[in-house]
């Protein structure tokens, strides 16, 4: 019963997507057409801009442009000009370093917090408070005490990263089943081999879903972080083309993101389903 | 009592109000338990029969009051008490084999995987799963799961089995078999048990005292019933046997008025020791209880009646 609905399904997506794009290139090129009735205009305008690329580009020129970062995605040709595949990794490792700090941070304090009433009561104010706070709004402060942007971008990753996992570990740690506490407690298990034999499986599910959650946040923060601290990256590239005025590059990048923030969605999805237990 | 292997010496347990205040569950509670006795614990739903075995488990401290086990006061759970939870407590996560090694890990730590591994199987096979070691919890029927956790239980070679109507969430014929795989396990082994039940004939059939616990709060043990079938006794002919009724109309006439109306039988001057409940057997005419008694005797066949109506009924008030 599903492969049809599924098959089904598909096709809509196909033809909602080449709706779209037939769409965009009509608007388009007719919009250039317009631009051509007025060679004076035009003419102002390319020589304002320099390659005369303001004009919106259709998804052809966006295709090829995706297909030539495709092609060489590593090539480092100055500062400025760098592969759309090292920019990329530069985005990656600093969102893979700030997110495992905020793991080796968040999953042992959850741990406390959940298993200790009195630790989560004392916390608990300090949290409710930083929780809410744009991870952007540490940015000044992380450049004035690191006196690095990478690392500021990778502080910023860790603050915005730390509070799903914290709260989720907290969460899944308390609510572990009464029941199955009682078993390794009827069994005289210690706490240490409790926390890891019967607590840890338990809230796994909880855990991995604040990990998730963190994982998104940490894949949207960094585009406008690096938007910031400049250099390298995804984000800064996406400004640095907007300087140039390269609208062709700033949708490539677009789509460039939304693949990889899926990418890193379903690796964290696929690790949920392997903690998952059926009850 | 001559032995008192197990002795609860005057628990109580209190719970604050919510109008403040404290409401006790239960009251100056003692017991003996005699090496290798099977003592079943019978009263209505609330009056603090799980509170009891958790206390004897260790798993909760009573407000007042010790409980004693070979000599030693209780002071938090222990690998020679197991434990039969109601809701079989298996670790979902791991298989049925995993559960039961994971208690023999836990009471053997120093043994080798093969070994542990060894002694779990012979838990699974004692109670017949050997085809489905590897299956986790989700994957196996009501009484499977109840399977693999007397199979964790008895894996550790406790002292005291502790139950908790191990057999209320299944289907009679199940339950049923099950019964038959404990009684023959426990008296071949000789067992010390511990059990709470609300099925006179589970009590009747398994255990050799029938403990009659009152409505709560503030309940109480109102008295000790000796169990008069013979130990031979198999779960097709407790029937035929001529204690067989007045045993069970005694039981259940507890449970639809003496389970209420004991404090005013207490009121009415009937004698009666906290310290020592009466023991009483109900075939022998001069022990037969003072309060008004059985249900019309009627013939066998509405008696049988009788006994599902009330557990029914009480077993709607327990889940
Ligand atoms: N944590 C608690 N706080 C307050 N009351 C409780 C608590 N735990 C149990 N009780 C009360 O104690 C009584 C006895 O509970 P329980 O031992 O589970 O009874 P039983 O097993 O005989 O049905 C119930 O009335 C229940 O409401
Ligand atoms: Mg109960």
């Amino acid at each position: 019963m599903t492969k049809p609905i599924d098959l089904r399904a598909g096709a809509v997506s196909l033809l909602i997507l080449v709706t779209f794009l037939l769409a965009w290139h009509l608007t388009v090129s007719g919009g250039s057409g317009v631009q051509k009735m007025d060679p004076e205009y035009a003419k102002l305008m390319g020589i304002t801009t320099t390659q005369g690329k303001s004009a919106m580009p259709g998804p052809l020129d966006v295709g090829a442009t995706l297909w030539g970062h495709l092609k060489d995605p590593f090539y480092v040709r100055g500062t400025n000009d760098v592969g759309l595949g090292l920019q990329l990794g530069h985005s990656i490792l600093r969102v893979m370093a700030g997110y495992l700090l905020a793991m080796a941070v968040a999953i042992p304090l959850g741990f406390l917090i959940g298993m200790s009433p009195l630790m989560s009561r004392a916390l608990d104010p300090f949290i409710q408070v930083l929780k809410p706070i744009s991870p952007l709004a540490w940015m000044p402060l992380a450049l004035y005490t690191i006196k690095d942007s990478g690392a500021s971008a990778i502080f910023v990753i860790f603050i915005c990263s730390v509070w799903p996992m914290l709260i989720n570990t907290a969460f899944g740690v308390a609510n572990v089943r009464k029941e199955w506490i009682n078993v390794a407690r009827t069994l005289e298990v210690g706490t240490f081999r409790k926390a890891f034999t019967v607590i840890l499986p338990a809230a796994a599910p909880t855990i991995v879903t604040g990990m998730r959650i963190s994982i998104g946040i940490a894949w949207l923060v960094i585009v406008a972080a690096e938007m910031l601290v400049g250099g390298t990256g995804i984000g800064y590239f996406v400004w640095n083309e907007w300087n140039n005025l390269s609208i062709t590059n700033v949708i490539t990048a677009i789509l460039v993101i939304g693949v990889v923030g899926m990418l890193l969605d379903q690796l964290l999805a696929r690790l949920g389903r392997l903690v998952t237990f059926p009850e | 009592m001559q032995d008192r292997y197990i002795s609860i010496e005057g628990i109580s347990r209190a719970y604050p109000a919510p109008g403040g205040g404290v409401t006790t569950i239960f009251d100056d509670l003692w017991l003996g338990v005699a090496r290798g006795e099977f003592v079943a614990v019978i009263g209505h739903s609330g009056c603090g029969k799980t509170t009891v075995l958790n206390i004897l488990a260790g798993l909760d401290v009573p407000s007042s009051g010790v409980v004693v086990v070979d000599g030693k006061a209780i002071e938090g759970p222990s690998l020679d008490r197991a434990v039969i939870f109601q809701s079989h407590a298996l670790l979902p996560w791991k298989s049925a084999l995993g559960n039961v090694a994971y208690a023999v890990a836990s009471r053997w730590p120093k043994w080798s995987r093969g070994e542990v591994s060894a002694k779990a199987m012979a838990a699974i096979r004692l109670v017949g799963l050997e085809h489905a070691a590897e299956r986790r919890p989700a994957e196996l029927s009501g009484g499977m799961k109840q399977r693999v956790g007397i199979a964790r239980a008895l894996s550790i070679d406790p002292k005291i089995l502790l139950m908790d109507e191990p057999f209320s969430a299944l289907d009679a014929l199940t339950r049923g078999t099950l019964q038959d795989e404990v009684r023959n396990i426990c008296v071949e082994t000789g067992q010390t048990v511990f059990m709470i039940t609300h099925d006179v004939d589970e009590a009747i059939y398994l255990a050799d005292k029938i403990v009659l616990m009152t409505n709560g709060p503030g309940a109480r043990i109102a008295e000790i019933v000796v169990n008069p079938l013979p130990d031979g006794r198999t779960r097709n002919d407790v029937h035929r046997h001529p204690a067989y009724y007045p045993l069970r109309n005694h039981i259940i006439d507890f449970l639809v008025t003496r389970s209420k109306s004991f404090d005013g039988e207490l009121a009415a001057g009937r004698p009666w020791d906290a310290r020592n409940p009466p023991l009483v057997n109900p075939v022998a005419p001069e022990r037969a209880p003072l309060a008004p008694v059985p249900v019309p005797a009627g013939p066998s066949g509405e008696a049988v009646e009788a006994g599902p109506v009330l557990t029914q009924a009480q077993r709607r008030r327990t889940t």
